[in-house]
């Protein structure tokens, strides 16, 4: 039986962030109304002209600039011709040859994966086909919002590979602020090409190409799908036909949309109605100075700063939002790798299950180190902590003021303590006589007794501490 | 003196001295084309109740304004909002747009009023108005022949005094071959010289939106409102633009004239080259200097035009699918619509040139058909350049033959094609160029001579074409109509 290498190459479409469309003024917001956001120019009227938004431009280059790419001093559009309601002139307002962006790359877990381009188009509408059985109706609010295609080489050897491509490639967008991410909105898609060759072979196998996929997971899936597909093809003796396909979210599988044959002349010539890209050294160093440090940097030096294990240090730099948020909790006063525990922990825990975002919290880092304060001084217990981070995630209110509404001061006398103690023992004699006969593993039933009749507010050490005494008497 | 026979200049002065009323003016004009256009069918629409209407609104804001009232034709292919604008196609037929082209709001903006929309051969797609989707345009001067194309309403309107002037687009030759053809002026700037924004593509790199116009000052007046940097447009120059009435009298003493051997060959029709070589030798007399010169890509200029402007039209033109305005023909499916509506909408010569286009472009060609006019375009280009290191303007007959009769070259396109052979290189050029009346055929059709100049230098083509014009009476021909 051979056994195939999986070769992967994507394209990722990402909405870039501007206020307006990349041809005229009209809005780029998400959600309103059908054909609100929309004017002459973006609907494609007769003798209207498009004019280009300088922002795109900057915007690009940033990204370009931030994935190692070099910027070209001279690009342009070209048209990408083809019949669709959705797209309202004919033609999209693309680049083909003369990108914008060329030849960078991003390394994944040390492995360099190799960008070919970075280039400018104009998003188009949207077709509505569920509102009547004789008519499909069209959206154009989305004509015109200005995307950045970016095209790997086909350096990807996994879907894992490319899942993280993908979550690297998002952070670092999101950290430059040139696009939101937003997979389920639509504002970062992917299509996925992918290849089998035995091992050792050179040559490139057919590809196909999964068009349209909206998540990281779904990346991923469709990938496994198609090897598996691909791979049978081939250990039986078939041949692998260069097709479009789609990945259908409900069975897990791809299906075929087109051939090559079926596929589209695009029929690409430069942009008459607009002048090539001209882009001095000056205006390249002044968006370079913009660029802030990207996650990679970021994690390095957390580790370096704060002696962070690397996967801390990850996790916490792939949001800038969040990584702003530790150095702040680091700021004032919270111990580094606390502080990361209880992020990635709790507060990842809670804003998972409210589906907000930690920018959303009403948890902010003072709240996590006035409250780590109260731990290391010993008035709460770290059991308490928990239930007082929580509140104040929920309320917004200090630890303080929690501890002293709920009365959550840890028990640290001992009297007070062996009262407690006491009272257990003797309500779970049973328990009591088997861990005198040997059962040890007891103790944490009564440890954990304690805690629920004092509702967790015993000093862990000095519960510890006595109640092995008492058992041991 | 019937006051539709008035130039804008003459309109002007008369209006300020108080000797005429605007409304009179709109009258005469619009009781003109009352009159005639049964006979030559220049318009597709008649704004007369609008111009009234409009007259009344801005009498009073600038009684002081010269240019207020005088009635200009526009040509459909320009954007009217509220206006029916349909490109003489039937795909557009009903189509009103809700936006202004930068052209005519220039105009609006100074005062003048519009007549209506002229005919023209469908997507400005022709050289003799037979294409237009509705009704061909009768040439002023003998009914039984084209006006030109594919501005053959304008120049036709112009000539008959069915309005005081007009705008055009030339793509190819549309605005100097029907002033040729009609007897009147008529100027393709430089590409980039006037804001696009509004004109419905033809072909978007060659396009240019100029004045068609009774005598070559009033070429100037609306030059000087028309050109200029817009936002809108960004092929659109960013610099200002002259005031081109300021130089017209500055005479061609010393006038380096260019007469490239390409333009003056055997099949030309001899009315017109003596016609043309007359017109040299006067301004030679005048103090101008006369320099053969060779423009040797001439030859490949048919060749290239039709490659390039059938490229971008077929590009252009797909936007038009029933879809979102227009025409539309239900069809059972979506493939079925489409076909329905651009069939039923579009006209023979504009399917032509789709398909041209469209194969020109198909991957396996674009390399052998519209890359290698591209850089064909490159090399006619810089046979200008050359030229112009040598010569201030190039001098050759604006069309090798008068004025052909209806029908004569409908059955073969290439024949038709043939007769924008010393125009389209204007354009592949990007360079301005002027046409004007230099004399009559012996079957008393007018001829027209072309003037080329600089890359922006319509100052230095206004100024000779001026200087002949005052020392010829050419222009102050009218047509029998």
């Amino acid at each position: 039986m051979k056994t195939f290498e999986t070769v992967i190459g994507l394209e990722i479409h990402a909405q870039i962030r501007t206020k307006t469309k990349i041809f005229c003024g009209c809005s780029t917001s998400f959600g309103s109304d059908p054909n609100t956001q929309t004017c002459p120019i973006c609907i494609g009227m007769p003798g209207v002209l498009p004019v280009l938004n300088k922002k795109v431009v900057e915007f690009v280059i940033k990204a370009g600039l931030a994935t190692n790419c070099t910027i070209s001093k001279y690009s342009r559009f070209a048209r990408k011709n083809y019949f669709y309601p959705d797209l309202p002139k004919g033609y999209q307002i693309s680049q083909f040859e003369l990108p914008l962006c060329q030849r960078g790359s991003l390394t994944i877990d040390g492995k360099t994966i190799n960008i070919n381009r970075i280039h400018i188009e104009e998003d188009a509408g949207k077709n509505i086909h569920d509102t009547s059985d004789i008519h499909s109706l069209v959206d154009l609010n989305r004509a015109g919002v200005p995307l950045m295609e970016i095209v790997t080489e086909p350096d990807i050897a996994s879907p894992l590979e490319a899942g993280a491509f993908m979550r690297k490639l998002r952070a670092i967008l999101r950290y430059l602020d040139v696009c939101d991410g937003n997979m389920e909105e639509g504002s970062l898609r992917c299509d996925a090409n992918i290849s089998l060759r035995p091992i050792g072979v050179k040559e490139l196998g057919v590809k196909a190409e999964i068009k349209n996929l909206n998540s990281f997971r779904y990346v991923e899936k469709a990938l496994e799908y198609e090897i598996g597909r691909q791979t049978k093809i081939l250990q039986d003796g078939g041949r692998i036909i260069q097709e479009t396909r789609l990945f259908n979210t409900q069975s897990g599988k791809t299906v075929s949309m087109r051939s090559k044959e079926e596929s589209h002349d695009y029929r690409y010539f430069p942009e008459p109605d607009l002048v090539p890209i001209a882009v001095n050294g000056q205006w390249i160093d002044d968006i370079r100075k913009t660029i802030t440090e990207l996650p990679d940097q970021k994690a390095a030096r957390f580790i370096s700063d704060y002696k962070l294990p690397a996967y801390d240090a990850n996790l916490l730099t792939i949001e800038r939002y969040t990584a702003d948020w530790f150095e702040e909790a680091v700021r004032l006063g919270g111990d580094p790798k606390q502080a990361s525990n209880w992020m990635m922990g709790e507060l990842m825990r809670l804003v998972n299950e409210k589906n907000i975002s930690i920018e959303q919290s009403l948890l902010k880092p003072t709240h996590l180190v006035d409250m780590l304060k109260l731990v290391a001084e010993g008035t709460i217990s770290g059991h308490t902590a928990k239930i007082v981070f929580e509140d104040m995630f929920n309320t917004g209110k200090t630890s303080s003021e929690i501890v002293k509404e709920k009365g959550l001061v840890q028990i640290s006398d001992s009297g007070q303590l062996d009262t407690v103690i006491d009272e257990v023992i003797s309500a779970n004699s049973k328990e009591y006589l088997r861990y005198k006969a040997g059962e040890t593993k007891l103790l944490g039933f009564f440890v954990g007794q304690v805690m629920k009749a004092t509702k967790g507010k015993a000093n862990p050490k000095l519960l510890n501490d006595t109640i092995l005494k008492k058992l041991s008497l | 003196m019937e006051l539709f026979s008035l130039t804008i200049a003459e309109a002007q002065r008369l209006l300020r001295k108080g000797e005429i009323s605007n409304q009179e003016l709109l009258r005469s004009v619009f009781d003109r084309i009352k009159n005639i256009d049964i006979k030559i069918n220049a318009y597709v629409t008649i704004t007369e109740e609008q111009a009234f209407d409009r007259l009344i609104a801005i009498s009073g804001v600038n009684p002081s304004n010269p240019s207020c009232g005088i009635p200009i034709a526009i040509k459909d292919n320009l954007c009217t909002k509220g206006i029916k604008t349909t490109c003489s196609s039937k795909i557009l037929g009903s189509f009103i747009p809700p936006y202004e082209s930068a052209v005519t709001q220039k105009l609006l903006d100074s005062g003048y009023i519009f007549t209506g929309k002229t005919n023209l051969d469908e997507f400005a797609m022709g050289s003799s108005t037979e294409n237009s989707g509705f009704f061909p345009t009768k040439n002023p001067w003998d009914i039984k022949r084209v006006p030109g194309g594919s501005s053959g309403g304008s120049a036709a309107a112009v000539s008959s005094g069915m309005c005081i002037a007009a705008l055009g687009s030339d793509t190819g030759g549309s605005i100097r071959q029907p002033a040729a053809f009609c007897g009147v002026v008529g100027l393709k700037p430089t590409y980039g010289r006037v804001s696009r924004f509004g004109l419905i593509a033809f072909a978007s790199s060659l396009d240019q939106i100029g004045p068609i116009t009774k005598n070559v000052e009033d070429c100037a007046i609306l030059m000087n409102i028309i050109s200029g940097h817009d936002i809108k447009d960004s092929t659109c120059a960013d610099f200002l633009a002259p005031d081109y009435t300021e130089v017209l009298k500055n005479g061609v003493k010393g006038l380096k004239i260019g007469m490239p051997k390409e333009y003056f060959i055997e099949g030309i029709d001899k009315d017109v080259e003596n016609a043309v070589k007359l017109a040299i030798e006067q301004l030679a007399a005048m103090g101008a200097e006369v320099i053969p010169i060779s423009l040797p890509h001439t030859e490949y200029s048919i060749a290239v035009y039709y490659i390039l402007a059938t490229s971008e039209a077929s590009s252009n033109l797909a936007r038009f699918d029933g879809v979102k305005y227009g025409l539309r023909i239900e069809g059972n499916n979506l493939l079925d619509m489409y076909l329905n509506t651009k069939s039923a909408g579009f006209g023979k010569e504009v399917k032509r040139r789709i398909l041209l286009g469209t194969y020109s472009l198909s991957s396996g060609y674009y390399d052998a058909y519209y890359k290698k006019a591209q850089q064909v375009r490159t090399l006619i280009r810089k046979d200008f350049a050359d030229a112009f290191k040598k010569v201030d303007v190039i001098i050759t007959p604006t069309t090798p033959t008068p004025a052909f009769k209806l029908g004569e070259k409908m059955a073969n396109p290439l024949q038709m094609y043939l007769n924008d052979i010393f125009t389209t290189p204007v354009n592949l050029a990007g360079i301005p160029a002027i046409s004007i009346p230099c004399g009559l055929s012996k079957e008393g059709l007018p001829i027209g001579l072309q003037i080329i100049g600089r890359d922006f230098d319509e100052e230095t083509i206004l100024r000779t074409s001026y200087a002949f014009e005052q020392a010829t009476e050419h222009h102050k021909r009218i047509p029998p109509i």
